[in-house]
């Protein structure tokens, strides 16, 4: 077998196992965009490994033909950060849900994205349990009724991406399952981002939660409820007749037709921490919900920052002597 | 003029406030001991408060060493000497003290409100009133401390600082031993703080000089010890288990990857290992107990000599993921330093009472060999074999030490690296076309393929595994030779085990005394003592919990009775009892305490048959 870069197809990814999610999942659709936009990053397939939790989505690392490994309920991101400290070359991918990387994981995850370890986090938030057939998750809205809370859910939702600004992530994003293009623009960016990138995937559970991001995925609303952010670029969405001004630190929609310009707009810029957060909280709505990368920061990642300590260890104290270690500093004969 | 006596073995007791810097006063006394050429043991013992409760007796903090020119297997029993601070740490210690004992009193420590602390009753001072079978020494070392550092530019509060060096200044007088160790000390801890070295330097001189100036002193001497032949240097458990990780890895060629969460009493694993990085030593603190064992898991994903340590609520957490890594069939070394339980139970105090949860606590079938260190010095060679076993049959080993081998310390006779044994990783090397990650070896091994390596992709996970594909499998039949297969390949580590040997005794006779863990010293003691009076007795002790030796049961049958002291409720007993059909008879403390010696001693007496 080759493992020669760039020579991959999509083929190349896919597993010899048979693929179990329920027929119209939202996670088809990922696997497939991720199998292909791999080939395209320049990572030898040996190089590539897959680590996942428990849950639908965590299903994922069987289906790819590569390292993958699908660990405990919650515990990817510690798995993937031992990993990748023990193997720094290594492209490592965590494969989490909302409840596998928010309820029960949550702890690990917002610790991976402070420290910043080198490798990729994709939530896919369908806002319930689905493999444990339909309780509500940390991410249903409140009220929402499921087995588990037959009289509605008292929990008011994480809203994961102002969860991952909080934990001083360096690369904070949002796609969806059902838009194959912008899905593989973020998984590329992603990649290419070094430290650790946060990607919540908006997914469709068409079994236990169908239609929950309908309005964002509809061909016909969705020019009017999302906000596709680009770099550099006014915010600008209802097909160009609405923008986003900010207003001191409030964001207001202002129709174009009547006066404004696009000089007048917030202009998009994702190395903004402040300006991220206010997007983070477009979550209602008011406002429409942004896609694409919210932020992205350039910081030292823990991976290479250990590195750097092992250096200087060995520059400090000298090559290893496990005869020097062992006798210590004071020792004695008995002759 | 004072004399000087010759001893073969005392037992030193310091004592006094969690504050009074009592275990920095010991472990320089040890230091200064091992370099004097003495056998030893230590047995520091602190409240789980940093500042506890001032002037308590709850706050209290010991240090016992026992030192000699003859073998030392325990930290003594009840101390010749008692090193007290303040009234607390007297009215803590001195029911223990040998009739015809020494007291070294800080009057200091027992004015108005050290009594009353202290909870002596109207304030009626212990001094005044002195047990007349022991020797003190009363000295107001709070005052001539003071007084020594007259000159310094520091407040009283900063003077008191270095008293504990005074106390010890006098101690080494009492001992005939150098001051050089500890000035060497202060020159490499206070280097950056002059006036703090001199302080110390000056206290340590002047509570040396003070036992100069008594008259009729009573001095002791004790000689070397006639150790065994070889290099020694002094060892805690913590730093010995740290140091047979990273010989491991060296010989084992691997990165040596350490995830913990702190929890007394591992965290000096961590801090030890912390140190060593140009051995290629990855140290992982991580957010909690469960990240660093799966954090671990991912580092043997990955190829590493993965470990974790913790102590028993650490242990509760890493269940889950004891359970994953068995299933994976990776190599992980879990290390629990065993302390008072259950819950948070008794941080600071030894207890032998996770037996049961190293060897049951998992859900489903899930057997992992457990091994248990059993000095100090032993943490060395018990975490070298975890290691070994972990990496050359591909499985988690649980490693059991305990807060009172993790903290106290002896003489080590260190081996030379050429002499450990070599470690040979099954890492598969190249692409093989008939790969399949859960092939076996004879011994039930399955090869270790790292990610990075072309041609061997494969996906591993906690689901059911198809036999020789590792294809997650519901099928029925397979669970059952699944579960099998894995017990096979844990049962076949004891294959290479050395043969069972009595560390004393015949192959039959009246009593054989079984022990694991810290145990071993003193039953040693209470065995060999047993032995001198006549009876027909044995010691033998475990090294591996399980699976248990095959040769064991020939011991086991040999003997009329079977006795297991253990620090817990009885957990090896019901083991031996339901594994073997013995009669064996438990003999459990519960106190947070190691055993003394006579306790084992008296025990085996009452067990001879009265003929
Ligand atoms: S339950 Fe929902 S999320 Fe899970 S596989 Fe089925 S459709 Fe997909």
């Amino acid at each position: 077998m080759s493992s020669a870069e760039n020579s991959y197809t999509a083929k190349d990814f896919s597993s010899d196992q048979e693929v179990k999610w329920c027929p119209g999942c939202g996670d088809y659709s990922i696997l497939k965009q991720m199998q292909t936009v791999v080939p395209t990053l320049g990572i030898k397939k040996e190089d590539l490994v897959f680590i996942s939790g428990i849950g639908c989505s965590s299903r994922f690392p069987y289906y790819m033909n590569t390292y993958g490994m699908h660990s405990i309920h919650g515990r990817a991101p510690a798995v993937a950060t031992g990993l990748k400290l023990t193997n720094p070359n290594l492209s490592v991918w965590v494969i989490t849900g909302d409840g596998d990387g928010l309820s029960i994981g949550g702890n690990h995850l917002i610790h991976l994205l402070r420290r910043n370890v080198d490798l990729n986090v994709l939530l896919f938030n369908n806002e319930i349990y689905g493999l444990t057939k339909g309780q509500y998750s940390p991410t249903s809205e409140f009220g929402k009724y499921t087995k588990s809370s037959p009289l509605g859910s008292l929990d008011h939702p994480f809203n994961p991406l102002a969860l991952a600004l909080g934990a001083d992530a360096t690369f904070v994003a949002r796609t969806l399952d059902r838009d194959p293009q912008h899905l593989r623009h973020i998984l590329e960016q992603s990649h290419q981002h070094q430290g650790s990138s946060f990607v919540e995937v908006y997914q469709n559970c068409n079994v236990f939660n169908d239609g929950t991001f309908e309005a964002f995925t509809d061909k016909k609303q969705r020019p009017y409820t999302t906000l596709d952010l680009k770099e550099g670029e006014p915010l600008i969405f209802a097909k160009g007749e609405k923008g986003i001004r900010l207003n001191g630190l409030k964001p207001e929609v202002v129709e174009l037709s009547e006066g404004f310009s696009p000089n007048d707009l917030w202009v998009h810029d994702s190395s903004d921490a402040t300006k991220a957060y206010i997007l983070s909280r477009f979550f209602d709505e008011s406002l429409p919900r942004p896609l694409g990368i919210l932020y992205q920061e350039k910081r030292f990642t823990y991976d290479e920052a250990l590195q750097n300590q092992m250096d200087k260890a060995h520059e400090i104290l000298g090559a290893p002597d496990l005869d020097q270690l062992l006798r210590g500093k004071n020792s004695w004969t008995v002759a | 003029m004072s004399t000087v006596k010759e001893l073969q073995k005392v037992t030193i007791h310091f004592a006094g406030d969690s504050g009074d810097g009592i275990q920095l006063a010991g472990s320089q006394f040890t230091n200064t001991t091992a370099l004097a050429g003495n056998d030893l043991s230590t047995f520091p013992d602190f409240p789980a408060e940093i500042r506890a409760p001032i002037g308590t007796v709850a706050g209290v903090s010991g240090f016992q060493i026992h030192f000699g020119s003859v073998e030392i297997d325990t930290p003594g029993g009840r101390p010749d000497v008692l090193v007290a601070m303040n009234a607390a740490a007297y009215r803590k210690n001195i029911p223990n003290l040998k009739s015809g004992g020494v007291v070294i009193a800080n009057t200091a420590g027992f004015d108005k409100r050290n009594l009353r602390l202290a909870g002596y009753d109207d304030e009626e001072n212990p001094l005044d009133n002195k047990p007349e079978e022991l020797q003190f020494y009363e000295v107001d070392i709070t005052k001539l401390n003071r007084e020594a550092l007259k000159d310094l530019k520091m407040s009283p509060r900063e003077k008191d600082r270095s008293r504990n060096m005074f106390a010890l200044g006098f101690v080494y007088f009492l001992y005939s031993r150098s001051l050089e160790n500890t000035l060497q000390f202060f020159q490499d801890k206070f280097k950056s703080k002059p006036e703090v070295l001199e302080a110390n330097i000056r206290s340590l001189k002047a509570g040396y000089n003070y036992g100069d100036t008594i008259e009729a002193l009573q001095r002791y001497r004790v000689e070397k010890a006639r150790l065994p032949k070889g290099e020694y240097r002094n060892i805690t458990g913590n730093q010995a288990l740290a140091l047979g990780l990273i010989a491991a890895a060296q010989k084992a060629q691997l990165d040596l990857f350490y995830a913990g969460y702190p929890i007394t009493p591992a965290s000096d694993i961590l801090h030890e290992l912390a140190r060593h990085k140009n051995f290629g030593v990855k140290t992982f603190q991580a957010e909690d107990e469960i990240a660093a064992i799966t954090a671990a898991i991912g580092s043997a994903f990955a190829g590493g000599l993965a470990v974790t340590a913790t102590s028993g609520p650490g242990m509760a957490l890493k269940t889950e993921g004891l359970g994953l890594v068995l299933m994976l069939e990776l190599p992980l070394v879990v290390v629990n330093v065993q302390r008072g339980g259950p819950s948070t139970g008794l941080p600071t105090k030894t207890e032998q009472s996770d037996l049961f949860q190293a060897l049951y606590g998992r859900n489903g079938e899930a057997p992992v060999p457990v091994i248990a260190a059993s000095s100090p010095a032993d943490c060395f060679n018990a975490a070298l074999e975890a290691a070994k076993m972990a990496i050359e049959h591909m499985t988690p080993v649980i490693l059991l030490s305990d807060g009172y081998l993790a903290n106290g310390s002896e003489p080590w006779a260190f081996p030379k690296s050429e002499a450990l044994p070599e470690i040979s990783a099954p890492v598969m090397q190249a692409a093989d076309e008939n790969y399949l990650p859960y092939a076996r070896n004879h011994a039930g091994v399955r090869q270790w393929a790292l990610p990075g390596t072309p041609g061997l992709e494969h996906r591993v996970g906690g689901l059911e595994k198809e036999d020789r594909t590792g294809n997650v499998s519901y099928d029925p039949d397979n669970h059952q030779k699944m579960v099998e297969l894995r017990a096979a390949k844990v049962s076949a580590v004891a294959q290479n085990y050395t043969p069972t040997t009595l560390e004393q005794g015949e192959p039959e006779g009246d009593v054989l005394v079984v022990g694991w863990g810290n145990t071993k010293g003193a039953i040693k003691v209470a065995v060999s003592q047993a032995r001198a009076a006549g009876l027909a007795v044995g010691q033998l002790h475990l090294r591996n919990l399980h699976p248990l030796p095959s040769d064991l049961e020939i011991y086991l049958k040999g003997y009329r009775r079977v006795l297991v002291p253990e620090l817990n409720n009885g957990q090896l007993v019901h083991v031996l009892r339901s594994q073997f059909l013995v009669d064996a008879q438990g003999f459990d403390k519960i106190k947070g305490q190691p055993f003394l010696a006579e306790e084992i001693l008296t025990k085996i007496k009452e067990l001879m048959p009265h003929e």
